[in-house]
């Protein structure tokens, strides 16, 4: 078959209605007249505002702070929940756990939010740090244990066995061979963890209290009010940042991906 | 030895799993049966069956389904078409891409192009159409929700496509069918569970939109997740929005039913959550 034009073409619309709005958003944000309209001249004022703003920037600190820590403590659990479902034998409760795992991750978001606010407020943990980071890690959860889980599968028993017989404890076969075959998929799980974190808008939305917020929160009340270019220059930065963790994340992928061909290709010699 | 360190792991992961699963769909539930004042009723459930309720349910059913066909109907040309391009994992990641950016941000994005002097009105006036109300009508809603679905609908359906063994369309082909024949028995039939996870990928989200639905729509369009967040975060009933928020999971489980997710996974994983 040859190459047509028209299908080429079908892709190129697709591609230009895909990123049009992220472009546009890039291109007024050095647009000196104030709108997202008619531009008038280049500047970088809106970025000098975005940089000014303090209560944005701690709005930004406390968004990392959110990810990054909510990303490791749901490492530690869900490779906790990878081994918990890796060494549980028979079919049936490791189907359950399999579905009880993923709930979280096919669960729309308002629900998730809603159930967690009747949570914190019957637990009565105060809505704001606490409860925003307690329900990142809570849906982050299952996210590492998918990424964790098809790295300990791939793992040969006899590894731990021959370990075991060279005389390792419990804590030595974890520390020492199990968590360094898995580190691929830790480091992936990881990043998920992250950019779900970084991203997430409506879980956060339900469980935030008036003093905290993250960007996501804060981009939404501001965007309520109308359009304000320095939305534009703070989304700017982020996209470049959303491109370096996709590069980032690309990478991880690509490692992973040749470390298990390489383990494949070792198990059939 | 093997079962003491079985055991170990699965503590902290039960845990998880009882306060961050189970508890909150039990107290989604539990909640249901008050009413504003605190009382045990079935109020909430009586009032969902109201003429009000049954018209939103149905009305936000209606926009998810027009939501899934159109991501379907531009998706699968879009999957087809990007296996037979040459660098295909590339172009697919650039497809994948947009899907990474803030979901605030692209809805924010349509603001300034839908809005009156915007470039799509630029446009339009420029041929002569003059300009439009494009910003809070059904029509901005359903292509804004279509944009941002595109890429998760895209995935399954490249996916499956890649799966597909080609030597199946040239027997097809060379047994006589046209091309239009081929696609619609071997192809599509082949690529099923494809479209399958991707409509599962899209509709659930978008019977669940409700940041969209305020910013793009003006709060023209009520979907399930506007109402349960109106109940929750404005009128502070509590109840009710736990109501809607059960038959909203009754929803879910029933479309997952229906689409049938054998193939469980990696897959899944990039059906990233939006709503």
């Amino acid at each position: 078959m040859k190459p047509a034009k028209l299908p080429n073409l079908y892709l190129i619309v697709v591609f230009i209605i895909l990123y049009a709005p992220i472009f546009y958003l890039i291109f007024y944000s050095f647009n000196s007249g104030g709108a997202m309209r008619n531009f008038e001249g280049f500047t970088w004022e809106w970025y000098e505002e975005v940089f000014a703003d303090t209560r944005l920037l701690i709005i930004v600190l406390n968004t990392f702070v959110i990810a990054l820590l909510s990303s490791a403590i749901s490492v530690i659990f869900g490779i906790a929940g990878a081994l918990a479902i890796h060494y549980v034998r028979r079919r049936q409760p490791k189907n359950a756990l399999l579905s009880l795992n993923n709930v979280l991750i096919v669960s729309p978001d308002v629900i998730i939010g809603a159930s967690f606010l009747i949570l914190f407020t019957i637990i009565g943990i105060k809505l704001g740090f606490v409860s925003v980071l307690l329900s990142h890690i809570a849906f982050s959860v299952p996210i590492v244990v998918i990424m964790v889980l098809p790295k300990l599968q791939e793992m040969s028993p006899t590894l731990i066995d021959a370990a075991r017989d060279l005389g390792a404890s419990s804590w030595h076969v974890l520390t020492r061979v199990i968590i360094p075959f898995i580190k691929p998929g830790i480091f992936a799980g990881f990043f998920m963890a992250l950019t779900y974190s970084l991203d997430d808008f409506a879980v956060t939305f339900f469980v935030t209290g008036n003093g905290f917020s993250t960007l996501s929160v804060e981009i939404y009340s501001r965007a309520r009010q109308g359009i304000a270019l320095s939305i534009n220059a703070l989304s700017t930065l982020i996209f470049l940042f959303t491109i370096l963790l996709v590069i980032g994340y690309y990478f991880i992928n690509q490692r992973n991906n040749r470390t298990s061909a390489r383990a494949r290709a070792e198990g059939r010699r | 030895m093997r079962t003491n360190t079985r055991n170990f792991y699965l503590i902290p992961y039960l845990l998880w799993i009882a306060l961050f699963v189970i508890t909150p769909i039990v107290l989604v539930v539990y909640y249901s049966f008050f009413d504003v004042e605190g009382n045990v009723t079935l109020s909430n459930y009586e009032k969902f069956f109201t003429p009000v309720y049954l018209r939103m349910t149905l009305s936000s059913f209606w926009y998810a389904f027009l939501i899934t066909a159109f991501s379907l109907l531009v998706a699968y040309p879009a999957a087809y078409l990007l296996t037979r391009t040459k660098h295909k994992q590339l172009w697919l990641l650039l497809i994948i891409l947009p899907s990474w950016i803030n979901l605030l941000l692209k809805a924010y994005a349509f603001l300034g192009l839908f809005g009156t002097y915007g470039l799509v009105n630029g446009v339009l006036k420029f041929v002569g159409i003059g300009t439009q109300q494009i910003l809070f009508t059904d029509f901005s809603f359903i292509f804004v929700s279509v944009y941002i679905f595109i890429p998760f609908m895209i995935l399954p359906i490249f996916n499956s496509l890649e799966e597909m063994n080609p030597s199946l369309v040239f027997a097809a082909r060379d047994l006589g069918a046209s091309p239009w024949t081929a696609f619609r028995r071997v192809i599509f039939p082949l690529t099923l569970n494809g479209v399958k996870s991707g409509c599962q990928a899209v509709f659930i989200p978008a019977l669940s939109l409700f940041m969209i639905t305020r910013l793009i729509a003006g709060n023209r369009v009520i979907t399930l997740g506007t109402a349960i967040e109106q109940h929750f975060l404005v009128t502070q009933d509590w109840g009710m929005g736990a109501t809607i928020a059960v038959f909203l999971i009754i929803a879910m489980v029933v479309i997952m039913l229906l689409t049938g997710s054998r193939k469980r996974g990696l897959q899944n994983n990039e059906t990233r959550k939006i709503a």
